[in-house]
């Protein structure tokens, strides 16, 4: 289907990057603005066909190259050295050329489908806008074309998908349009960018095997951006892996994941091996949740259905689930924030009060919290010492120089040094944010604490390390841990038991050892089959081994 | 980024060429405001000369309309337009971000019955409200800045409310609750210290938008009654040598205008300065 | 069209609706507020008490206020305003010239300042922080600042007085040319131009480049569409909304603008008529005003609401 014949180059490459570097300007607060270099010196090669992987962590620099395919710099990026030569022609050299090569030549897939689709307007406009733009076709066999490929991604109705409005579309859904969107000219080039990103672990997989399928099918070429070594293995032929927008290491895709030679590149493999042994459960659990029943909206909206769960002391319960499917909820219920209307909960054989406000001091000193967010968990105006130092204050009385020595004993623990007393949480990286919120639970010296979502804001080596603290202060202080995540590969390396939620109910309860053992009902399989796994042939074994439609379509 | 490890060692802020001039003409007013009696040549309403003389060495600006020396009644007019600008704009603040700030914190009818309130002031044009109010009212000071700070308070209640809800949401404030906190804690502690900055911004514009509203009233002859004079009111008075090419008039309202700017150049920079912070130092 | 929408909308007509009889309450209550009474004010200090009781009977100040609102509040949907303390008149036949020209001003304001409103701010957003911008920014910027009486005088001593192109009072009466009625509201309409256009060109700005951020701009950019066809295509329809939003609420804006610039100009307009009897304390003229300017006020609200609600495609389309 591609047109390839005719327009590539003599070397028989698409596309060439050589020493490709990219410049932006900043603007401090109150200060001059800077000059950063966001890529340096980076090259790389694609054949007509073939689908090269960018991956690195956050501010890698992955997108910025990505989109220099198509000679665009987001937020005012510049390209200041090096070439791209596509098809041939070096593009750079040609300005006005860039909008012909656009939605032509080039076509991109976003992060996000749901904000890059005009709102305004029907799918099927926008999808064969650029093709009916560049006299690719006419109207009506763009409109057939679309149709078609509609189909090929396993769109639901695919005659009748385009009549429709972006927000009337699911999330996964509009990300195989915007894919259809993107084949629809028949480009030489895709650059996908973290396409099944935002999306839930069951969807993700039906977006990616009809990715993958149509890349196939129509014999496009792709660059294809992620963060997710384990996906990008099961996309693409070559792999690149960028670090502070510097090349790490360039090579095929089973030389990276099985024989990786940089440092770098081995612990991003080697992410989630994390050894854990499972704690054997004890006769009395520290907290019940015993048939609790929640609802928002006075009652209208049942967001959790029966639930009973318990935890051990010194122990981690990983609750797993969906968007939707009521984990987070089950936090808010424990904590008292949303008062369960059935069911009860107790802590320590008694039972707690069903609000926030009736609870002792000593209830909440015992249960305290951890959130995804770290950087909207702690107030912006006070200092690391302040904001560890509360709980030292406010549930053990303590002042000065007590006061100050427990925090720095605190600060030692989660790693950080007495430095960081005088910080505001904005001098702070993400993982160090979400360090200063584990030290400012502890300091509460709690039975108890809540994870909800605490490392899936992070890159994986930071979340790595997270992880791994949690799990020795566990050791250290025999703390329990509520883990909340949607991330199955997190729950392997650090739970003692598991609770699978599916829509406000647990569907499946147990030691982590029973959980993870087969047989499983039809939700824990998919959403065990649906965890991306760091092997080349995954997907395709996984999707023919399923049984089950992805929850959220 | 190298913005965090620079931002600890302590710098003086830059204040952009902007700024300085806003600064250094506001407090040129407000010098005169104050210290009126001492810098003035001649008194309020100690009639000099002529009607209408022009600009001379005698007297800089001229004289008005009854031969006063319009330089002194300048500035004695200055301190009685900072004054009542400056006492309703305290009024509509502190009124609007208390009432605002506790209507977001306690929420439920309380919230409702003041924002509804509020909204209901709102769909009255202020300065249409302001006269039907002042056509029963006597236009003594007090009323003004009473009328006055009430009205605009809906402004800052609107403000304050919706940054306070804001915050409300945020995790922090919740970890606090969760951690057992009075209301005072969280709202002094946690919340007023994150809404500092817009509403100190809005302070400046709510300035402005006062000194302009009491120049309006007094130039309709509703706001500051004679013999003393606002700004406004000495519009009025000089008004009618326009139609005879005597500037006399345009002088005091140019003063409003600078005026006007100058805060405007302040609070530009102090909301540009805040709000592409998130936290931190530097911007208490 | 969907049935959501049609009951968004007939919603929003409703709470306008309740909500001009709140504005009505409040509006009575606030010339409610005097120490003394409208008899007192009339007859002055030295009336006998005789004559006073004779005219509050006739006034019917002797029942009780909300007696006097609901009998108010009847002869305002009769279209019966009252009458004038000062003089007696029948108070709907003075407003209804009067409205005519505040009207007749208002419109000619509106048509210039519209328009050059939404082209200056596509203006600075095309050049978005270049010279033109900053320039236009740092030009509204110092216009917010100036109060309308600077700007009137101002073209009054200039243009009227020095260059004598318009002139300086802008008096009209009945059986005046059309050009002549022109040339008489020139000044005052310029004026009022100038004072709603920084404001609204600042908020055309922030809306449109609202709209500009959003990622599908950047899609459209990377399908190769030309800056035109993606401001048409892409832009236009999501930026309409918020445009009209910030239209409608200048507009309501400028209809109180109108109170100052029309004694400003002597124009025979609500605004000046407003004023004369706020001074005079003629509360039956002040209540009629100031319903009317609140009534365009609200309904101006309630337009630019509707505007958004209807072309939402969220609330168009629904799922």
């Amino acid at each position: 289907m591609a047109r390839t014949e005719g327009k590539t180059s003599k070397t028989g490459k698409l596309l060439e990057i050589h020493n490709l570097r990219i410049e932006a300007t900043v603007y401090p607060p109150g200060g001059d603005p800077e000059n950063v270099v966001i890529v340096d010196d980076v090259s790389l090669t694609l054949e007509p066909g073939k689908v090269l992987g960018l991956i690195g962590e956050s501010g890698a620099g992955k997108s910025t190259v990505g989109l220099s395919s198509m000679g665009y710099g987001r937020g005012g990026v510049r390209i200041t050295g090096g070439k791209v030569i596509l098809n041939g022609r070096d593009i750079l050299k040609d300005r006005p050329g860039l909008r012909k090569l656009r939605g032509n030549e080039v076509c991109y897939v976003a992060q996000s489908a749901a904000a890059a689709f005009n709102p305004a307007h029907r799918l099927m406009r926008q999808v064969v806008e650029a093709s009916v733009k560049h006299g690719v076709c006419s109207r009506a066999e763009a409109e057939r074309r679309a149709v078609a490929l509609f189909r090929e991604l396993s769109l639901p109705d695919p005659e009748h998908i385009g009549e429709r409005f972006p927000h009337q579309v699911s999330g996964g859904q509009l990300q195989r349009v915007m894919t259809a969107m993107a084949l629809c000219s028949q480009p030489d080039l895709i650059v996908f960018d973290e396409p099944t990103t935002a999306l839930d672990v069951t969807t993700q997989i039906d977006v990616l095997a009809a990715i993958k399928k149509a890349i196939r099918d129509t014999g496009v070429a792709a660059l294809y951006i992620t963060h997710d070594l384990a996906v990008v293995a099961q996309v693409s032929d070559d792999i690149m892996v960028l670090r502070h927008g510097k090349k790490v290491e360039y090579g095929a895709t089973q030389q990276i994941i099985g024989e990786p030679k940089e440092e770098y590149t081995r612990a991003l493999v080697s992410v989630h091996h994390i050894a854990h042994e499972e704690k054997k459960p004890a006769p009395q659990p520290l907290l019940l949740v015993k048939n609790v029943t929640a609802s928002y909206g006075g009652g209208t909206v049942k967001v959790l259905k029966n639930v009973s769960v318990d935890i051990n002391a010194g122990q981690t319960l990983a609750v797993v689930g969906e968007s939707g499917s009521g984990k987070s909820t089950l936090a808010r219920a424990i904590t008292g924030l949303l008062p369960p209307s059935e069911g009860s909960i107790s802590f320590e054989g008694r039972t707690l009060p069903p609000r926030l406000a009736g609870r002792s001091k000593e209830d909440l000193r015992q249960l305290q919290m951890i959130y995804q967010m770290a950087d909207v968990a702690m107030n912006p105006r006070q200092t690391v010492g302040t904001i560890i130092g509360r709980p030292l204050q406010f549930y053990f009385g303590m002042r000065g120089r007590e006061r100050k020595e427990r925090v720095l004993e605190l600060l030692d623990k989660i790693e950080m040094g007495k430095g960081f007393l005088d910080r505001y949480p904005a001098e702070l990286s993400g993982g160090q944010k979400q360090r200063v919120c584990i030290a400012r639970s502890l300091a509460a010296k709690p039975k108890l604490i809540i994870c909800d979502e605490v490392t899936s804001a992070l890159d994986p080596l930071v979340a790595n390390g997270i992880l791994k603290l949690l799990l020795e202060l566990q050791k250290e202080e025999n703390v329990a841990y509520l883990f909340i995540t949607h991330d199955l590969a997190t729950v392997k390396s650090i739970a003692d038991s598991i609770a699978v939620m599916y829509r406000g109910e647990v569907v499946r309860y147990g030691p982590k050892s029973e959980v993870l053992k087969p047989p499983f009902d039809a939700y824990t399989d998919l959403l065990l089959s649906s965890v991306p796994q760091m092997q080349v042939g995954w997907l395709e074994k996984a999707i023919s081994g399923r049984r089950m439609e992805a929850a959220g379509n | 980024m190298s913005a965090a490890s620079e931002s600890r060692s302590f710098r003086f802020p830059r204040i952009p060429i902007s700024a300085w001039i806003g600064l250094i003409v506001s407090g040129l007013f407000l010098f005169a405001a104050i210290f009126a009696p001492w810098v003035a040549p001649f008194g309020n309403a100690q009639i000099v000369g002529d009607v209408w003389e022009p600009i001379s060495g005698a007297h800089w600006l001229g004289t008005d309309n009854l031969g006063r020396d319009l330089l002194s009644r300048m500035i004695f007019g200055a301190r009685t337009t900072i004054t009542i600008a400056a006492a309703a704009t305290v009024l509509s603040f502190g009124l609007g971000s208390v009432l605002g700030f506790t209507a977001a914190v306690i929420g439920g009818w309380f919230d409702q019955l003041l924002s509804r309130g509020v909204d209901l002031l709102m769909s009255i044009p202020t300065l249409i409200f302001a006269l039907v109010v002042l056509s029963v009212l006597p236009g003594t000071m007090l009323i003004l800045i009473l009328v006055m700070g009430i009205l605009d308070a809906t402004r800052v209640y609107r403000l304050a409310r919706a940054v306070a809800v804001d915050i409300n949401v945020m995790d922090f404030v919740e970890a606090a609750k969760l951690r057992g906190e009075g209301r005072i804690w969280v709202i002094f502690r946690e919340i007023l210290p994150n809404a500092l900055s817009p509403l100190v911004a809005e302070l400046g514009l709510r300035f402005i938008f006062a000194v302009l509203f009491l120049s309006a009233l007094s130039f309709l002859g509703l706001g500051v009654q004679p013999p003393a004079a606002d700004w406004g009111a000495m519009v009025k008075e000089n008004k009618e040598g326009i139609v005879f090419g005597i500037p006399a008039a345009l002088i005091p309202a140019a003063a409003i205008s600078i005026l006007a700017i100058s805060v405007n150049l302040v609070a530009d920079w102090v909301l540009n300065r805040t709000s592409d912070l998130k936290g931190g130092r530097g911007n208490g | 069209m969907g049935s959501p929408v049609l009951k968004l909308v007939a919603q929003r007509v409703a709470l306008g609706v309740l909500l001009l009889f709140a504005v009505s309450v409040l509006i009575f209550a606030g010339t409610q507020i005097l120490p003394g009474d409208v008899a007192q004010s009339i007859l002055g200090q030295a009336a006998t008490p005789q004559a006073l009781a004779n005219l509050r009977a006739q006034l019917g100040l002797n029942d009780p206020a909300y007696v006097r609102y609901f009998r108010w509040l009847a002869g305002l949907l009769h279209g019966d305003l009252g009458h004038a303390l000062s003089n007696g008149q029948d108070i709907a036949t003075s407003v209804g010239d009067r409205l005519k020209n505040t009207l007749f001003l208002a419109f000619w304001a509106a048509i210039v300042a519209v328009p050059l409103a939404i082209t200056l701010g596509l203006i600075a957003v095309r050049h978005k922080d270049g010279f033109i911008d900053k320039l236009i920014s740092a030009t509204t910027l110092a216009t917010i600042s100036l109060p309308e009486f600077f700007i009137g005088y101002v073209l009054i001593y200039y243009v009227a007085v020095y260059l004598q192109w318009f002139p300086s009072v802008s008096t009209v009466y009945d059986g005046m040319s059309f050009a002549d009625r022109m040339r008489a509201i020139a000044l005052p309409a310029t004026t009022l131009t100038l004072v709603v256009l920084a404001h609204m060109m600042r908020m055309t700005r922030a809306a449109i480049l609202n709209v500009m951020q959003s990622a599908y701009i950047e899609t459209a950019e990377l399908k190769g569409l030309s800056p035109f066809e993606i401001i048409r295509r892409h832009a236009f329809p999501n930026a309409i909304a918020p445009i009209v939003n910030v239209v409608m609420l200048n507009l309501a804006y400028l209809v109180v603008g109108v109170v100052v610039v029309e004694v400003i100009f002597v124009y025979p307009g609500m605004g000046q008529y407003l004023v004369d009897h706020v001074a005079k304390r003629d509360i039956p003229v002040v209540q009629a005003c100031g319903i009317i300017f609140a009534a365009v006020y609200i309904c101006l609200n309630i337009i630019a609401d509707i505007a958004s609600i209807l072309s939402n495609p969220r609330l168009r389309h629904p799922k």
